[in-house]
């Protein structure tokens, strides 16, 4: 993919992320990884390749069926894109409004996900008043309240420090243990090594992949909150997991 | 003394989408409610002229004048005379006079002088009151005429009536010409907002866009938006056009503003569908522009 009339930032990437999965995504600052995930988010479309999202070929989509897809993959935004005007209570809840679903069906899980990621006292907080870790934690909240088959988190451990760092990793895993598919953009190679997660790297355009290689926390070490203190903890098989989401961005053909 | 602990969860109702933009909107309420206000006033306006039209009309179809032509041997008052009584008898008439000489004078005096006036032939005259449930035709009275033998003119006022209608018809389309107008400049004046304030909140709008909002439901906060703020700035302008045409009223006296502009209580009333009117124009408005504008995004 290209911005503009600028050379293309994307230019070799084919990856497949099977269900369930996790992976990180590396590479320095500008290599683009950004730019993958918002092809993956929908924000935009490729200058030319292939993407496939649970199965669909995103080209060919209806512009009414592109809602959908998106409302399937939940997002941590580099800069969070809190609604400023808005509570943390009604920043979560914003996801679950657009898809429709009355306040009753939803006030419950709101505030319990919002004590899961630690901010059951600032509910009614307005993002500016929160902390760099704090808006961190909101901005996942947010992403993760519908039960996204895929999250995408963009540098979400780029604010904050090394003990912050840790907690929302466990979050990451502990949400991929609930079977949601899991990539996380970071340039912190120390977070990465420590995961013992795989990992897609970004380099000159084009994409590597390399398993993960277990070592000081492999996936079980961190202990997370126990599973019926979480929302979605009883409700694992709703995960909608039968299609694959699967991602076969195929740039390295000429141009069309 | 127990205070039972308010929980706000409970009381808690999705906050707007769309954060308050007060200057803006300030703006934009001034503007639809005069925009409103002048619509209103056209309103009553052509309310008022339509209904003075509508009683000249009345007032010209129950009349209609006869002009006798007097034969040899007689004068023209017994002709007039003899024309009055055979008309009065026809059906669709309620009642017939001869003008009398002094009369017919006073009203040619203005016009002509003193000086000529009795070097004239004053033309004979008979003023016909017609029934105004079923007024008898220029026809009917034609006939009458015939059969008692005398020579005469029947006009029955149908070129005024024409012109009457002609003019009100005119007033109804002039206001609603504006009517149409002031719409079209709230439409597109909303329009413009909506343009602003979508590009005021690109962030709230791309962060909707981005969660699978589907443009239905990014059309439905501005449409709602601005909607509701036509629908009070359609009644602020409504109110004070009716306080304008109860002021007129009252300054005029018990039979309205003037001859020329009768209002009754309830004409004012005319103005009660304008905020309705308002918020559906703003409503459309809006929804159409974020519409267009969602559709250029991608
Ligand atoms: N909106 C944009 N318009 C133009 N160029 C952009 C835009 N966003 C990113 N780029 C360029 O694309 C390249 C990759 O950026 P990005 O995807 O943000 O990298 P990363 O997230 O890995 O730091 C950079 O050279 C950047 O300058
Ligand atoms: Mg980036």
């Amino acid at each position: 993919m290209r911005y503009g009339r600028s050379s293309e930032v994307l230019k070799d990437v084919a990856f497949t992320l099977a269900p369930g999965s996790f992976h990180f995504l590396t590479g320095a600052s500008g290599a683009g990884k950004s730019s993958l995930l918002k092809l993956i988010y929908l924000a935009h479309r490729p200058s030319r390749g292939r993407i496939e999202l649970f199965g669909h070929d995103v080209e060919s989509a209806s512009r009414n069926d592109l809602p959908f897809l998106r409302r399937r993959v939940g997002v941590v935004f580099q800069e969070f894109r809190l609604l400023d005007h808005l509570s943390a209570f009604d920043n979560v809840a914003l996801p679950l409004r657009i898809a429709g679903m009355k306040p009753d069906e939803y006030r419950d899980d709101v505030a319990e996900l919002l004590t899961w990621v630690g901010l059951g006292q600032r509910l009614w907080a307005m993002p500016p008043t929160l902390s760099g870790g704090e808006k961190q934690r909101l901005a996942i909240a947010r992403a993760v309240v519908n039960r996204p088959d895929l999250l995408l988190a963009d540098e979400p451990t780029g604010n904050v420090d090394h003990e912050m760092a840790l907690r929302i990793l466990r979050l990451f895993v502990e949400l991929n243990r609930l079977g949601t598919t899991v990539l996380i953009a970071s340039h912190d190679q120390d977070l990465v090594r420590r995961s013992g997660m795989p990992v897609l790297h970004l380099y000159d355009g084009k994409l590597t992949r390399h398993s993960g290689e277990a070592r000081a926390e492999p996936r079980a070490a961190p202990r997370p909150a126990p599973r019926d203190e979480t929302p979605q903890a009883d409700e694992q098989a709703q995960f909608d997991l039968g299609d694959e989401s699967e991602f076969g961005d195929d740039f390295g053909e000429d141009e069309a | 003394m127990s205070v039972a602990t308010e929980d706000p969860m409970a009381r808690w109702k999705p906050a707007p989408l769309l954060p308050r933009d007060e200057e803006r909107e300030f703006s934009l309420h001034f503007v639809v409610a005069v925009l409103c206000f002048l619509a209103c006033l056209a309103a009553v306006a052509a309310i008022g002229a339509d209904r003075a039209a509508s009683g000249w009309a009345r007032d010209i179809r129950g009349e209609a004048t006869v002009q006798v032509r007097p034969k040899l041997g007689e004068t023209g008052s017994t002709a007039a005379a003899r024309a009055a009584e055979a008309l009065a008898g026809v059906k669709g008439v309620t009642e017939a006079a001869a003008l009398e000489k002094e009369k017919a004078e006073a009203l040619l005096k203005p016009w002509l002088g003193d000086a000529v006036l009795d070097d004239l032939p004053i033309p004979h005259l008979v003023t016909v009151r017609l029934d105004p449930k079923a007024p008898a035709t220029a026809a009917d009275l034609h006939r009458a005429l015939s059969a008692a033998g005398i020579d005469g003119d029947v006009d029955d006022h149908a070129r005024w009536l024409r012109d009457v209608e002609r003019a009100a018809g005119l007033v109804r389309w002039i206001a609603f010409g504006v009517f149409v107008v002031v719409a079209a400049a709230a439409g597109a004046v909303v329009a413009f907002a909506t343009r602003a304030g979508m590009a005021a909140q690109k962030d709230v709008v791309e962060v909707l866009h981005l969660s699978g909002a589907r443009d239905e439901f990014i059309a439905r906060v501005f449409q709602t938006r601005f909607g509701r703020l036509a629908f009070e700035a359609g009644a602020v302008g409504a109110l004070a056009a009716i306080a304008v045409a109860l002021i007129l009223k009252l300054l005029g006296g018990q039979d309205g503003f003037t001859p020329a502009l009768p209002l009754s209580w309830w004409d004012v009333t005319a103005v009660s569908p304008c905020p309705l009117i308002a918020a559906t124009v703003a409503a459309l408005a809006a929804r159409l522009t974020t519409l267009r504008l969602l559709r250029g995004w991608e």
